[in-house]
């Protein structure tokens, strides 16, 4: 009888060995490209944090004075992803740009409905990138698809020669020139990087939350060799992204079967063909988490898989199925961890699934957050304010 | 190469079932040759082992009759009967999480879909047309407002499968967006504040690099409503083109 011979393939997992040479150093490349004078490349300042990527380049995070690419989705439907990420930044002290000069990176479109090409990316992608170097603050990609199409958008530029003649002369009609930065940087690596800062200010309690992590697609599969990967997380076989972060803040980590697959967004699919993106998500991930580690919140760490994994539940519930689950960025988690309001920065109400459970184990009083929350809205329609403001936050 | 077009064949399907028209082997190979002259195909496309493990991560494969797979043997053949037939069936099933790039061989079976969906669009193609036949707001949004999607998205009738929450955002919206922090994020049509002058360059940007005509055969009122905004815009501007 042929059996799998499982411990010795998890022995040669456990010693991990990377192969520098799998990855080519662009880094090299965009320094060249910059001598002869064809791109920009804008440069790490002030402090950083050097974190290990999938096969060895170490990969340095800047602490401060940082850019915020905003995402769509996350500024459109979950709103209280951007404003935890911009919270949990000033609680520690550090700076930072939220720009008007910035578009959308499109590429939800070009994956959707392919109404892009090359060279229109390209030019989006350099024209975002030429205006955070104006300011001088460095760009941190708040959105994982944002991030992975950069990526590859850095791979073809580098590649193509005619590539950047056709982007310089496109960026010459707006004045600016070719600029990349460094290093592309997601926020979830930025989290990552300073998990350690974030759990010395934390002040609830996590370590009776149980959480499952789904990895974004977009984050360490396209371009896989720039993402985060810590041998000390997972043996280094899987990103370390959110759960390093989790783990820093004491929650338990649960594993379950299917944390490769994507979670059934498809761009199109969950405007268009939403059938799909509910099936896939329900039976293939919360249904698989719910039964092999029964979590208390899913945490992820791109626009489209909160959104999916959190709004597919509602019509599952209707036929039964074993859903139920609360679903967080870990922006989120780290900063109800840091003591953030619930509702006033989280902003937890614009979720679907049930997320008052992990509040009550968390210790917070929801019903009294939301009356909180009540009395602020109250003093906005008397016309008291007309915004509220991050003094109002605390 | 190919199955001739009217006899029985196990892998076609008959043209009076398939819902779009056939066309000569001569278009079929110049729709493929599109594909391959993309900047992009050499880095997607290296060869096909055969061995199913981008068939085992796909997500559209487990609910759909679809295979990352068949998208990178036929391109590695050049079977242009079945690239076409990809075309006009295949191609808007996959969810581009690209998690084919666990192909050993190194292909990018979700990355040679990008292309065929451009080439499709491209050529005014039946399947385009059907797939992107309830995607012309999300188009407009994206090209008009360089945001992707916006706050008064969040309807009841638009997505009554994600609960009663969505009509609460929606009940609510203007005091919700006033009720964040951040200064950019109290827009409601769109995601976050874009300047004026961003918008600009964007518009720059989709006429000088052929994007927004891209839509033209597929959608010739969205191509022109566009247009009018993006040119006006830049008039005001003081912007020839």
């Amino acid at each position: 009888v042929t059996t799998i011979p499982i411990e010795a393939l998890r022995a040669k997992k456990s010693n991990f060995v990377r192969d520098e040479h799998r990855y080519h150093d662009f880094q090299e490349e965009l320094a060249a490209l910059e001598r002869s004078g064809e791109i920009v490349v804008q440069k790490i300042t002030g402090d950083y944090v050097e974190c290990p990527t999938k096969y060895g380049r170490p990969k340095r995070i800047q602490k401060g004075h940082l850019w915020h690419h905003k995402s769509c989705g996350q500024c459109g439907h979950i709103p209280g992803y951007s404003t935890s990420i911009f919270w949990v930044m000033r609680q520690l002290g550090y700076d930072y740009n939220d720009p008007t000069d910035q578009t959308s990176c499109t590429a939800w479109n070009y994956y959707a409905s392919a109404t892009s090409n090359a060279a229109a990316q390209a030019c989006v992608a350099v024209r975002n990138f030429a205006a955070a170097n104006e300011t001088g603050y460095f760009p941190m990609i708040h959105c994982g698809t944002s991030y992975g199409h950069y990526k590859e958008v850095r791979h073809e530029l580098i590649a193509h020669p005619e590539l950047r003649a056709d982007v310089r002369k496109v960026l010459g009609k707006l004045g600016k020139e070719i600029v990349l930065p460094e290093e592309i940087m997601h926020y979830s690596e930025w989290f990552y990087a300073m998990r350690h800062e974030i759990a010395a200010k934390q002040v609830r309690d996590l370590s009776n939350i149980a959480v499952t992590v789904h990895p974004a697609c977009h984050y360490y599969k396209l371009v896989e060799g720039d993402a985060i990967f810590d041998p000390d997380v997972y043996g280094g076989q899987r990103t370390a992204v959110v759960t390093g972060l989790a783990q820093a803040l004491g929650s338990e980590v649960r594993d379950y079967s299917t944390w490769f697959d994507c979670c059934g967004f498809g761009f199109r699919h969950i405007l268009v063909q939403r059938d799909f993106t509910r099936s896939f998500s329900t039976l293939r991930k919360i249904e698989r988490m719910k039964e092999e580690a029964d979590p208390d919140v899913v945490l992820t760490h791109d626009t489209g898989c909160v959104t999916t994994l959190d709004k597919s539940q509602f019509a599952a519930q209707a036929h039964d199925r074993n859903v139920g689950v609360a679903v967080l960025s870990e922006a989120q988690f780290a900063a109800l961890a840091m003591g953030a309001h619930p509702y006033k920065v989280v902003q937890l109400h614009w979720h679907s699934a049930n997320y008052k459970p992990m509040l009550e184990k968390m210790g917070i009083d929801h019903e009294q957050a939301w009356a909180e929350f009540q009395l602020e809205l109250k003093r906005l329609e008397r016309g008291e304010k007309k915004y509220l403001d991050w003094d109002d936050m605390d | 190469m190919g199955t001739p077009s009217m006899l029985p064949s196990p892998t076609f399907k008959r043209r009076d079932v398939a819902g779009y028209p056939d066309v000569p082997i001569e278009e079929k190979q110049r729709l493929f040759d599109e594909v391959k002259s993309d900047i992009r195909y050499n880095d997607y496309m290296y060869g096909c082992y055969e061995c199913g493990i981008c068939v085992a991560a796909c997500p559209s494969a487990k609910f759909y009759d679809f295979s990352p797979r068949r998208i990178a043997q036929a391109a590695g053949r050049e079977d242009v009967e079945l690239i076409y037939q990809q075309m006009q069936e295949d191609i808007w099933e996959c969810s581009q999480c690209f998690s084919c790039l666990r192909c050993p061989r190194g292909n990018n079976p979700g990355g040679i879909i990008t292309i065929m969906r451009e080439v499709s669009l491209n050529n005014g193609l039946a399947s385009a047309k059907e797939a992107l036949g309830g995607y012309s707001r999300i188009i407009y949004k994206i090209m008009s407002t360089g945001t992707q999607v916006s706050p008064d998205m969040l309807q009841r009738d638009a997505f009554p499968d994600w609960g009663p929450e969505t009509g609460d955002v929606s009940d609510n919206l203007d005091l919700w967006r006033r009720a964040l922090p951040s200064e950019t994020l109290h827009t409601t049509s769109t995601g976050w504040d874009v300047a004026e002058r961003t918008l600009v360059e964007l518009y720059l940007i989709w006429l000088n690099t052929g994007a927004l005509d891209m839509i033209s055969e597929i959608d010739r009122g969205l191509h022109s409503i566009l247009q009018e905004i993006m040119e006006e815009r830049l008039e005001d501007e003081g912007i020839e083109l």
